[in-house]
């Protein structure tokens, strides 16, 4: 026979008060569940006075049974909720411990960059592609009939010889590298159904040497637009539409008289650029004019049929007043730092 | 052109505040682009003073000076720096007298290079000012002694301002004229287009000179020989001038207006036909009359004959070459430069005065052939006015009657055999239709009638007659410009036309794009080199045999050649980063390479620019031109991932080339595979060949790898280098123009290692390919995750292992159908390699 305990409510309060004392003093997860049987597991005074109710005489077992449900409820949720608590306590000692300094991240890999000459070139094909002009290309190392002839400089024009050009070995080859980007413009009429509309982005040559505003070896932009009526005001209003995109909503250009053998009439090409270091001002930019008609007799087409413009820039000198940069050493030294400091904007 | 102010104001209306800069502000706009100011770059005060005495002190460096007292204004007067009127002045010139007179620079004033003239104690005196000569004031080159002013013609009095004495306040403003304006080369030419930019009077200098009858001197035009069909000469005027004085010195003012017009004084004869040349544009050339033999005839040049230039050298004479000819033979290079054996000299009493009009081809090719670009060819090559000949001999017998106390003589010819000026219809209209401006008839007349043409109304529109010194208006848009630059630019108003429906940029042109932004992203950076090259560095990556376009007129003579590959420059950019302390990048290039497929040869002569050559003419000049294919190259030097915390370093290597090829092709829609290759310039052993593939469209497009160690380390980069070239052109060829997707399907997959065991030589991409061969369609992916060599595995023997994984597309995979499928690929790869299962 097992014992008689007596069941009262002091009994349970007493083991009540010990049990949840218990639960209390546990600071941490382990200790709590460590505390079980002495809490709430199947060994705890609780779970003994339980087992105990089955010996109590039947009237008294209704009346105690529900003191230790009560307790016994009210221990659980104690425990469970010091488990919660104790548990995020846990968890967040975790995470502490699993902190960096992530102003210190490791670098997996170095960041790469596209060079702002040629990211330009792009960036300005996007501008014309936009008006639903195409993009035309070219030979680099090119006849001197499409350099010169086909554009209206004659063999013994003075023309041809301020261009300062890079012949290839025999010179009786005819083969220059390019002086401008122009000839792509009679490839394209050749080439191509008319009307046409196309921008001719590439690498020219002159015999200048390297210094801080000169190279070699540099790069333009060209646009050719023939059509059945073009006007120098076409040609204004491509120029203004393509100096907004590029510098603002403030820029604006200027055409001043001038000559080359390939338009007729010829303009230089000034820009207000509102963003210039030091203040806006106009700028120097390029050149242009109304195709002569003996570029477009050519390439075979009737200049009383059809007229239209062209224009010329430098992307170096663009880049240079454009973004700051001082010194064309800078753009063809293939200096890391220097294409790294644009990245893939400009 | 340089244009000296106070001489454009003879001609041009100037504003009274006018300077250089102003002056440029008005010309760019009618199309004359500034070039730049010049000066003498002198602040005063600067006077003339008389030397009153001196004493003669040698010193013990070995020279002597001279201790003056020098009179700087008039006696008792203050001088015009406010002090004594006479100084003691220590001067280390002995070229003047007692009693001459002299430029003094006193205190206060500022000489060229910023030299500061104040009071100094200098030998043992307090020098009070400085007497100048003609290299110190920039007036010549002259330093032999100071000014003496009587040596110039001048006997002013003292005290006076030598700076207005001697024109040295003037400036210079210099424009850039453009090849068709030969005019502009002239004040006549500047001040003429300072009138149209500021709508201001404009007054002929011509009009002061008067041509007089000529007759009795012999004179023919024989061209044996004219180029493209046009005659050398078809003008020639020569007037005598007698009785010259050649001791005069040339005055003051006219040394100091050569001189800021960029012209050195040579003597008095020679200096006034420089001056009328500067003043009218007519290049004019003086013959020592009393040298000259019989008549002039002008001819081209006999086959050996040669010519002593004014500059002492003897030139050999080509067939070509235009030539003044006397009994004695040639005396000139016509329109180039004249002969020594006519020279004017400092004894010279009498000269012949010529002006002429030349061929501009013919001396173009004359002055080009002999590298001798003059002053006369310059001009003679852009067109002179063929009618000012006259005129400006006129002019210079005029100066050199008041400066040379010479008298102009009747005896001289004036050969003209001019054509008559083409007329050229401009039609109503065509001005607006050109420039977009509704010009009306009357702004379209007085705008060619102000640049000199003769303009009827005709049914229609207008004939216009251009002026003689306008050669370069011949077609109707010629004038078309001349109305809109008249007129103003600025009245162009402004349309945007709207071109027809584009189709974007090329497959070509978006696959470049994609392959530059994949490099970028795998961080590499874009860099563009000149494609100039050694013949030997042309070779690293090339065939000793290969051609190469080569340069005739290269700037380093080291670097003739267009590059065959991209590499050698991005090895010389990788040394460039690393001597800057950059050690750990990545760079790559997009260019042309130059690859012709033989020697670079003559061709035939080109086809004529005015009409649309055949298509035959134009195939072959096509054919002329080398193959210049876009390559992509890339170099990755130093560490892939450098040192930081908790990180190793990762060195790049041969995989980090393909890595960056494997993006290239990607990125133009394309799987790379790759083989074993060892081209020359590359590790022989660390490097693949690229190829892709779509269906039958087969393609090596570049290798990638690592450097050959010896050409890295040669060129300071470090041992191991990764490296590779791709050419694009072959690439693009074989990339698909679509991608056409494939399902994905969701049934479970089922994944499976497997180690096989081959000979050690066994590329693993062959392996690889014949596993999947082998497993057929349920393998979905496989991967060399391990390859193991050493224990359990025979010797020349390795274990692959690999990572299959297989997927159904109609159900879910049992491990049973899987291994079938794995079974499969191993008994193909027994068949084919004698491949093993590893136990």
């Amino acid at each position: 026979m097992s014992e008689r305990i007596s069941i009262n409510s002091s009994t349970v309060d007493q083991v009540v008060a010990e049990a949840l004392a218990a639960i209390t003093a546990a600071t941490d997860i382990a200790a709590l569940r460590a505390s079980r049987n002495a809490t709430v597991g199947e060994q705890s005074p609780i779970a003994k006075l339980n087992a105990a109710l089955k010996n109590l005489p039947h009237e008294e077992k209704a009346a105690a049974g529900a003191l230790i449900g009560k307790a016994r409820g009210e221990l659980g949720a104690a425990f469970a909720a010091r488990e919660a608590e104790l548990g995020k306590a846990d968890e967040l000692a975790k995470l502490a411990a699993e902190s960096v300094d992530v102003t210190a991240a490791p670098v997996p890999a170095g960041i790469g960059a596209r060079h702002p000459l040629s990211l330009l070139q792009d960036q300005i094909s996007d501008i014309f592609v936009g008006m639903g002009w195409e993009i035309a290309e070219g030979p680099e190392l090119e006849s001197e009939w499409f350099n010169f002839d086909a554009l209206n400089f004659d063999v013994d024009h003075p023309a041809r010889a301020m261009q300062d050009t890079f012949f290839v070995d025999p010179v009786d080859s005819h083969l220059v590298l390019r002086t401008h980007t122009s000839p792509v413009q009679v490839r394209s009429l050749l080439e191509r159904e008319l009307p046409v509309y196309v921008l001719c982005p590439g690498r020219v040559f002159r015999t200048d040497e390297l210094d801080a505003t000169h190279t070699p070896v540099f790069h333009q932009v060209e646009g050719l637009a023939i059509d059945k009526g073009l006007t120098m005001a076409d040609l204004r209003g491509t120029l203004e539409h393509f100096a907004r995109a590029m510098f603002g909503e403030e820029a604006k250009i200027r055409l001043r008289p001038s000559f080359f053998p390939f338009t007729e009439p010829s303009a230089e090409l000034d820009v207000w650029h509102p963003g210039a270091k030091g203040g806006a001002r106009w700028v120097e930019w390029g050149g242009c004019g109304m195709v002569n008609p003996n570029v477009l007799r050519a390439a075979g087409i009737d200049p009383e049929q059809f007229q239209g413009f062209a224009f010329g820039m430098g992307i170096e000198r663009t880049l240079m007043f454009r973004n700051g940069v001082l010194d064309m050493h800078d753009m063809v030294e293939a200096d890391v730092r220097f294409s790294q400091q644009f990245g893939v904007v400009l | 052109m340089r244009v000296p102010l106070s001489w454009l104001a003879e001609a041009a209306t100037l504003r009274s505040n006018s300077t250089a800069e102003s002056v440029m502000a008005e010309l760019v706009k009618i199309g004359l682009e500034e070039e730049g100011v010049h000066s003498f770059g002198l602040t005063g005060p600067l006077v003339v003073g008389e030397v009153l005495e001196f004493v003669a002190e040698p010193q013990s460096n070995g020279k002597t000076i001279r201790w003056c007292q020098v009179r700087v204004a008039p006696a008792g007067a203050k001088a015009a720096d406010g002090g004594e009127d006479v100084r003691g002045i220590v001067c280390g010139a002995g070229n003047f007298e007692v009693g001459d007179k002299v430029v003094v620079c006193l205190p206060g004033a500022v000489l060229p290079g910023d030299f500061k003239i104040a009071a100094r104690s200098t030998y043992g005196h307090i020098s009070d000012g400085m007497m100048a000569s003609a290299r110190e004031l920039g007036i010549s080159d002259d330093h032999a002694g100071i000014i003496r002013l009587h040596e110039m013609g001048l006997d002013p009095k003292v005290g006076t301002d030598a700076m207005e004495l001697l024109n040295l306040a003037d400036v210079a403003a210099e424009v850039n004229v453009t090849p068709d304006r030969g005019y502009c080369f002239s004040i006549r030419g500047v001040a003429r287009e300072y009138s149209h930019a500021t709508n201001t009077l404009f007054r002929d200098p011509i009009g002061h000179a008067q041509p007089e009858h000529v007759e009795g001197f012999s004179v023919q035009i024989a061209d044996q020989a004219p180029i493209r069909d046009q005659v050398g000469c078809d003008r020639f005027y020569v007037r005598a001038v007698s009785d010259l004085d050649p001791t005069i010195p040339t005055p003051a003012w006219m040394v100091t207006r050569l001189k800021l017009a960029g012209m050195r004084s040579i003597s008095l004869i020679v200096d006034i036909t420089n001056y009328v040349m500067l003043e009218f544009g007519q290049p004019l050339h003086a013959y020592d009359l009393d040298k000259l033999k019989g008549g002039i005839t002008v001819r081209r040049a006999n086959a050996g004959e040669t010519l002593k230039t004014l500059d002492g050298q003897v030139r050999k004479l080509d067939a070509e070459d235009l030539l003044i000819t006397d009994e004695s033979g040639a005396i000139g290079l016509a329109g180039v430069m004249g002969g020594e054996s006519t020279e004017v000299s400092s004894t010279t009493k009498n000269v012949l005065i010529e002006a002429a009009h030349f061929d501009p081809i013919t001396i173009a090719r004359s002055a080009r052939r002999h590298k001798l670009p003059s002053e006369a060819s310059k001009r003679f090559e852009r067109g002179v006015d063929p009618q000012v000949a006259p005129y400006a001999v006129a002019r210079v017998i005029q100066l050199l009657e008041v400066h040379a106390k010479g008298a102009g003589q009747n005896l001289g010819a004036d050969l003209n055999n001019l054509p008559a000026i083409a007329a050229v219809e401009l039609p109503s209209g065509f001005a607006a239709a050109l420039v977009g401006v509704d010009y009306t008839d009357d702004e379209i007349v007085t705008a060619l009638e102000a640049i000199g043409c003769v303009v009827a109304r005709v049914e229609g529109g207008f004939e216009v007659i251009p002026p003689s010194w306008r050669p370069d208006l011949r077609h109707k848009t010629d004038l078309v410009e001349e109305v809109a630059r008249i007129n103003g630019y600025d009245r162009i108003p402004a349309s945007l036309p709207v071109a027809p429906p584009g189709r974007g940029l090329t497959k070509r042109q978006k696959s470049r794009r994609a392959v530059l932004t994949s490099l970028v992203g795998n961080s590499m950076t874009e860099v563009l080199n000149y494609p100039f090259l050694s013949e030997a560095e042309n070779r690293w990556f090339a065939n000793d045999s290969a051609n190469a376009v080569r340069l005739a007129n290269a700037m380093q003579e080291e670097s003739s050649e267009l590059r065959l590959s991209l590499l050698p420059a991005l090895i010389q950019a990788a040394a460039r980063n690393l001597s800057r302390g950059i050690t750990d990048f990545a760079l790559f290039e997009e260019g042309s390479v130059f690859l012709p497929d033989s020697q670079v040869a003559k061709t035939a002569d080109l086809p004529s620019g005015i009409t649309k050559p055949t298509d035959a003419q134009i195939a072959d000049l096509e054919a002329t031109i080398p193959d210049q294919p876009r390559h992509l190259a890339g170099l990755l030097v130093g560490n892939r991932v450098q040192t930081q915390v908790g990180v190793a370093a990762v060195e790049y290597d041969y995989s980090d080339a393909i890595h960056a090829a494997r993006l290239v092709a990607r990125a133009a829609g394309l799987e790379l595979t790759t083989r074993q290759a060892s081209p020359k310039g590359y590790h022989p052993g660390r490097t693949a060949e690229l190829v892709v593939q779509t269906g039958d469209n087969i393609a090596v497009i570049g290798f990638a790898g690592e450097l050959d160690p010896a050409l890295a380390i040669d060129n300071n980069l470090p041992r191991r280098v990764a490296a590779f070239e791709i050419n694009l052109e072959k690439l693009y060829a074989v990339a698909p123009d679509v991608i056409t997707a494939t399902p994905i399907y969701n049934y479970p997959a089922a994944t499976q290692d497997l180690s096989l065991v081959v000979d050690a030589t066994l590329p693993a991409a062959e392996l690889l390919s014949i596993i999947r061969a082998g497993a057929g369609e349920l393998l979905e992916q496989v991967r060399l995750i391990d390859d193991y060599r050493g224990q359990n595995v025979a010797d020349g023997k390795k274990s692959l292992t690999f990572a299959l994984r297989f997927r159904a597309n109609d159900r879910t995979l049992t491990q049973a159908e899987a291994t079938a499928a794995k079974d499969d690929a191993v008994a193909l790869a027994k068949e084919k390699f004698g491949a093993e299962l590893r136990a």
